[in-house]
């Protein structure tokens, strides 16, 4: 407190800017005074009232009865606390400038959390994501260590919700794996500062921002470039992709555009034949046999012909259940496009649930039919 | 590394390996033996490859007495830290040189794999490539079977060539003791506790695929389990419904592994 006091700058903005806090995003001060926001933390956080006031650099006014009482109640404490070692064996001013300092702390150590906590919500947020995304696009989170995943930037996420359990880990959209942060400033940021939710809401937020492989020389991450290379990739979406996999085996035509909500071009873009390591030994691949034969491989791949993940549409070939039948009828839109069986399949699969709600909404009747046949 | 002059080159101090292996940024090299560098069957083909490479190899086993200009120097110093790596590449698949470098392994001189789920399973370093001027050096976790890039800028400008693409593959032959218990937990991206449709699918047909290589190993009369299959043996007894049980309670350890994490 005392050294940001003085300084101009406000107190998130200088816990930003410390060292090892380079992931965490400013959380505007609007989103923190909203109360909903903080709804159940003031029981998480000890010392709530004074880490709130500390993180909004609210100088508390009418502090000195309540410091009194609280130094009265601390008394009883460090009495009961420390009734082994001999009364008065410091000097009254002594103690109440160590009380104070230390009180000081627990307050800073608690603001530090607390923020932390409203972070976590914040980031889940409109404005903050929008902030998270900034940073994400200037690289301020670094880069997917795997070789196969081309650079690929990475997202802070941690896993685990609750404070005090795990370290910020880094999420690769590429290949859906977590990975320590390599720069050991960060092993002490805690992961719940980031949450489970942020790192895979923060993807289906911007569903088309390009995961896929960046060129192999390094690109300066300034702006200008990463839009030009945005812009060159949508109006050639589908050369671009096959370009770059440069792996013998190509996925058939009609792939969809879309698979299970995630836009196929960017999804696990660094899975999948051609990005998965071989063990050779002299040139010569080391047998799934072999003891120290290939076992994690599974951990890497994804389907060539991606329509294999649309379990409904598998369901429903196998199972031929009347569900996709009935609503053949009805789709007269599917049959001007010119598409696979698959394709069509795929969007009979996604007209279903509207056209589903139109009835609904004109035979109010019908709902609890439909109900009873969805359920 | 001390113990290895004593024990290779005994009364022989080597002077430029010594200060080549000991300079920052080759953290990685192990010594090369004298005996091996002065057999000129181990360095076959290598003289068409470097220039100055007679000097360069005098300087590399301490025998360089060339009145050279500064220019010339730092040529013949260039090609005599390519000679040693493309040497080492070699030396590293010898029984000596296995040996050594697994002495640095087991010390995580080559760093830990930045997986969390490997839980800092140690490195080693390999090469995407065996010619040089390819590929820089990249570090092989043998837990989740993937190569990664080494984190220090330092070591990202090292030929891969000079650990070449079959020593780690190598070393686990000769000490498949040293292969840890691969694992089936894998990061499952959750929103609000939901896990996520897209990954799910696909985490469900990756399995599909595990189930299918065991399958096909125990078939082939070779039994080889994760470590999760280890815990929950007895579940597995019945063959009649491989995928869906199977693939259910691999996600249920999956999802209690990450909550057992935390504490």
């Amino acid at each position: 407190m005392s050294s940001s006091e003085g300084a101009p700058e406000s107190w998130i903005s200088s816990f930003c800017s410390l060292m090892g806090h380079e992931f965490f995003a400013e959380v505007s001060e609007d989103f923190i005074e909203d109360d909903f926001n903080l709804t159940g933390l003031q029981s998480q956080v000890p010392m709530y009232k004074e880490a709130l006031e500390m993180i909004l650099d609210v100088e508390p006014e009418d502090d000195d009865e309540e410091e009194e009482e609280e130094e009265e109640e601390e008394e009883d404490e460090d009495d009961m606390l420390g009734d082994e070692k001999p009364l008065g064996y410091r000097r009254a001013g002594d103690r109440r400038h160590a009380r104070v300092a230390s009180d000081l702390s627990v307050i800073e150590s608690s603001a530090e959390l607390l923020y932390g906590l409203i972070h976590q919500r914040y980031i889940t947020s409109r404005p903050g994501i929008q902030q998270m995304f900034e940073k994400y696009e200037m690289q301020h989170f670094g880069v997917c260590p795997r070789v196969n995943c081309n650079g690929c930037k990475v997202l802070p996420v941690g896993r685990s919700d609750t404070p005090g359990q795990e370290t910020v880990k880094l999420f690769c959209p590429s290949c859906q794996d977590v990975y320590t942060p390599p720069n050991s400033r960060f092993h002490s940021v805690d992961g719940a500062f980031f949450g489970t939710t942020f790192g895979c809401l923060f993807f289906m937020t911007f569903p088309d921002l390009d995961i896929g492989p960046r060129l192999n020389n390094v690109l300066s991450p300034t702006s200008p470039l990463v839009a030009n290379t945005n812009q060159s990739r949508s109006s050639s979406l589908n050369s671009s992709a096959v370009v770059t996999r440069a792996s013998p085996e190509l996925p058939p035509p009609n792939q969809p555009t879309e698979i299970n909500g995630t836009r196929t071009v960017n999804f696990c873009t660094g899975l999948g034949s051609g990005k998965i390591y071989e063990s050779r030994i002299y040139g010569f691949r080391v047998s799934e046999r072999a003891r120290s034969g290939p076992r994690m491989k599974w951990l890497r791949m994804k389907p060539t012909d991606i329509s294999e993940l649309d379990e409904v549409v598998i369901f429903h070939a196998v199972h031929g259940t009347s569900d996709t039948r009935a609503d053949n009828g009805g789709d007269t839109d599917m049959n001007t496009l010119p598409a696979g069986s698959q394709q069509s399949a795929v969007g009979k699969r996604k007209k279903a649930p509207m056209r589903r709600r139109r009835q609904v909404a004109a035979n109010p009747d019908q709902m609890s039919i439909n109900g009873g046949e969805g359920g | 590394m001390e113990e290895f002059n004593s024990e290779t080159d005994s009364d022989y101090t080597s002077y430029w390996r010594d200060w080549f292996i000991s300079s920052r940024g080759n953290e990685y090299f192990c010594e090369i033996d004298e005996e091996y560098l002065t057999d000129r069957f181990n360095l076959t083909g290598l003289n068409t490859e470097i220039p100055y490479y007679q000097y360069a190899l005098d300087l590399v086993t301490d025998v360089f007495d060339l009145d050279a200009d500064d220019d010339l120097r730092e040529q013949i110093e260039k090609s005599a830290r390519h000679l040693y790596g493309l040497v080492h590449a070699r030396y590293i698949v010898t029984t000596r040189g296995l040996a050594k470098m697994l002495d640095k392994y087991k010390k995580c001189d080559f760093g830990k794999c930045p997986r969390v789920l490997c839980e800092g399973q140690a490195l080693l370093p390999m090469g995407q490539h065996d010619l040089p001027n390819m590929s820089t050096v990249r570090l092989y976790c043998v837990k989740c079977e993937d190569i990664y890039n080494p984190k220090s800028s330092r070591h990202a400008s090292m030929d891969g060539a000079y650990f070449g693409t079959s020593f780690h593959n190598i070393l686990f032959q000769v000490y498949p003791a040293l292969i840890p218990e691969k694992s089936t937990r894998r990061h499952e991206p959750r929103i609000y506790g939901f896990r996520v449709h897209a990954a799910a699918a696909l985490a469900r047909w990756q399995d599909r695929f595990r189930e299918e290589q065991k399958t096909r190993l125990r078939e082939a009369g070779i039994e080889f389990n994760y470590a999760e299959d280890t815990e929950a043996e007895e579940e597995f007894e019945d063959d009649e419904e491989p995928s869906a049980s199977k693939t259910e309670k691999v996600e249920g350890d999956a999802a209690s592994g990450r909550m057992d994490l935390g504490n």
